[in-house]
């Protein structure tokens, strides 16, 4: 869309005109003439479809300008570098404590395993069909640990396009991320949800030890 | 002919526990010499340097997994008759179908039970 050449001409001359007349100030019948001379030369280069088009395309970055800001007051970036990090973490830590259990039981399976052989004939068979059920049962771990381990994988391949994600929004994101921060400032001190959110990972996670410590150290 | 339990075992798994499960349920089925690795090409390396009489191994690990063993085992002049029995946690028939076609014994399924492996056994080695 442009001015036509005839229009822009005279339009510059009477722009330049009154910048020099900037101390005296237009008249009303000054300045609606200037700006129906614009809308005149305006709508000389516009047809009906580029008028439509002109709508649609409007229409459509505003619509595309709302997605962005919708999806930024979602806060994507807490998805990506809080809560998908937290929750493979978590998993993680299942697996690990679950293994460190099945350990547990089986160090017991077989010391009753030993014991039984130690027994009499039918104690012994008794004995060993215990233990026997107990090594059964504990081939769960292997299983539930590879279908958490493929979990994790699921989620590492969502945090890839969440970040991908971020990079296309960049600003909205940005904006988002700082009202947040200003938000979470308030009186520093945690609200007694926010203490619920246990059990803790084992590297933020303090042993009885320390909390008998930290206990005393209030008396 | 009664199976000699004396032979040697090599179990093969990417997880301690489950080495370590199935060693004990070897143990009570009556196989004592029982020898474990945690991927497939250490099992390969253990296969060519010592005689057993049968292989038990998972599908799932790295760098070496146990259908890329079995294919191995089934190339090798020296090994390709050995008994190899799968247990894995992999379900679905294409993999049993794969399995098969690569030469595998028998297939178990994780989660399993003793009574399920002993039978699985018996019908790759024969009756003890």
């Amino acid at each position: 869309m442009t001015l036509s050449h005839g229009a822009s001409t005279g339009l510059a001359d009477k722009l330049e005109q009154a910048r020099e007349d900037a101390e005296r100030p237009l008249s009303r019948e000054e300045v609606a003439e200037i700006i129906t001379e614009v809308v005149m030369s305006m709508s000389g280069d516009l047809t009906p479809l580029d008028l439509k088009v002109y709508k649609e395309l409007n229409g459509l970055a505003g619509f595309i300008q709302a997605a962005r800001h919708e999806i930024a007051e979602i806060r994507p970036q807490e998805i990506g570098s809080e809560y998908i990090p937290t929750a493979t973490d978590e998993l993680d830590a299942v697996v690990m404590s679950t293994e460190e259990a099945t350990g547990r039981i089986l160090d017991s399976a077989e010391q009753l395993m030993t014991i039984a052989g130690e027994q009499e004939d039918a104690f012994q068979e008794k004995l060993t069909e215990i233990a026997m059920a107990i090594f059964e049962a504990s081939n769960f771990q292997d299983v539930t640990g590879q279908r958490i381990t493929k979990v994790v994988r699921t989620l590492k391949h969502i945090e890839t396009k969440i970040d991908a994600l971020i990079g296309v929004l960049g600003e909205e994101v940005e904006r988002s991320k700082a009202e947040a921060h200003a938000e979470g400032e308030g009186n520093g001190k945690a609200s007694d949800q926010d203490l619920l959110n246990g059990p803790q990972l084992p590297q933020n996670a303090i042993d009885q030890d320390e909390i008998d410590r930290l206990l005393a150290s209030f008396d | 002919m009664s199976v000699d339990t004396n032979m040697n075992v090599l179990i093969v798994d990417d997880y301690k526990t489950m080495l370590r499960i199935i060693r004990n349920l070897l143990k009570q089925i009556g196989f004592d010499n029982v020898d474990e690795a945690t991927d497939g090409s250490q099992a390969l390396t253990m296969l060519r340097e010592k005689n057993f009489g049968l292989v038990i191994s998972d599908w799932n690990m790295e760098p070496m997994t146990g259908l890329q063993l079995l294919r191995e085992v089934r190339a090798d002049n020296q090994l390709k008759a050995l008994p190899f029995i799968m247990i894995t946690a992999e379900s679905k028939k294409e993999n049993v179908v794969t399995a098969k076609e690569a030469g595998v014994s028998n297939y178990i399924v994780k989660p399993f039970n003793a009574q399920t492996l002993k039978m699985k056994l018996e019908s790759v080695l024969g009756a003890f």
